[in-house]
């Protein structure tokens, strides 16, 4: 409740740079939370990212591609404290291990447990490639200047990343079910539709 | 003009190009990623971010009023 009023409150604030940084936190806080595995790393890394951003500020011309700007900052922020602690703990899973406060309701928990498990099994690069794409909403482009890369790099990542994920879940490329579908796919571990 | 027709089409394109990536809409990889992102992104802002960007707009203002005669923008 009174988070929401505090967010509310941002919003219509004139102060257009800590109103738009706001509106992109939680989309990046799920990326952060993409790379780390973990919630409360990711909370850090989101507020790294914030400091830095806000320093930055100057560098960033109002009304250009604020998410993109914060991603890029955010994704080279994690990479160098991985390079600075010599990559310590990565994470069995390695993406969104945690318990999801949230199920979304066309998923069981127990589907999205194993997609979890299977987006840990893909390379870093492929992991964050088929999540700025598939998630976070980016094109093609944007997705190669946030992790500096050529378009076509990231294209083939991506692609990679999907076949290796519809190998590791045994699923086809296109779905249309309700879930007992899912229920049903998730028990037997094979595509019958 | 032509910049904005080139940006345009290259909108077209990307979009075109998702359309096969297999990661649209009604893709079984997408939206289950989707799902499990929307399931962070949808537990919202903590309070400790929001604490971090009052205070940095706050020490920014002071700074801001103190040099104000000067730097007005």
């Amino acid at each position: 409740m009174t988070e929401m009023t505090r967010v509310e409150k941002i919003a219509a604030e004139p102060t257009s740079f800590k109103r738009e940084m706001l509106s992109t936190l939680p989309s990046l806080r799920a990326f952060a939370v993409s790379l780390t595995g973990k919630h409360d790393k990711a909370d850090d890394l989101v507020q790294d990212t914030v400091m830095k951003a806000w320093a930055k500020q100057t560098s960033f011309e109002m009304g250009t591609n604020i998410k993109a700007w914060l991603f890029t900052i955010l994704r080279n922020e994690f990479y160098s404290q991985m390079r600075k602690r010599g990559r310590e703990v990565q994470d069995s899973d390695g993406a969104f291990t945690e318990r999801l406060s949230v199920h979304p309701p066309q998923y069981g928990s127990m589907d999205l447990q194993d997609f979890k498990k299977a987006l840990g099994q893909l390379p870093d690069d492929q992991r964050e490639a088929v999540i700025l794409i598939g998630a976070s909403g980016f094109s093609y482009e944007e997705a190669a200047e946030i992790c500096d890369c050529a378009v076509g790099t990231m294209k083939s990542r991506v692609s990679r990343a999907r076949t290796r994920l519809q190998d590791i879940l045994k699923v086809s490329g296109e779905a249309d079910y309700g879930p007992d579908a899912v229920a049903t796919q998730v028990t037997t571990h094979n595509h019958s539709f | 003009m032509i910049k904005e027709d080139i940006v345009s089409q290259q909108r077209t394109r990307v979009q075109a190009g998702r359309a096969d990536d297999g990661l649209g809409p009604n893709t079984d990889i997408g939206s289950r990623l989707r799902a499990l992102y929307g399931s962070v992104q949808d537990e919202g802002v903590p309070e400790q971010l929001l604490d971090l960007l009052e205070k940095l707009d706050s020490a920014e203002q002071s700074q801001k009023s103190k040099d104000a005669p000067r730097s007005r923008e």
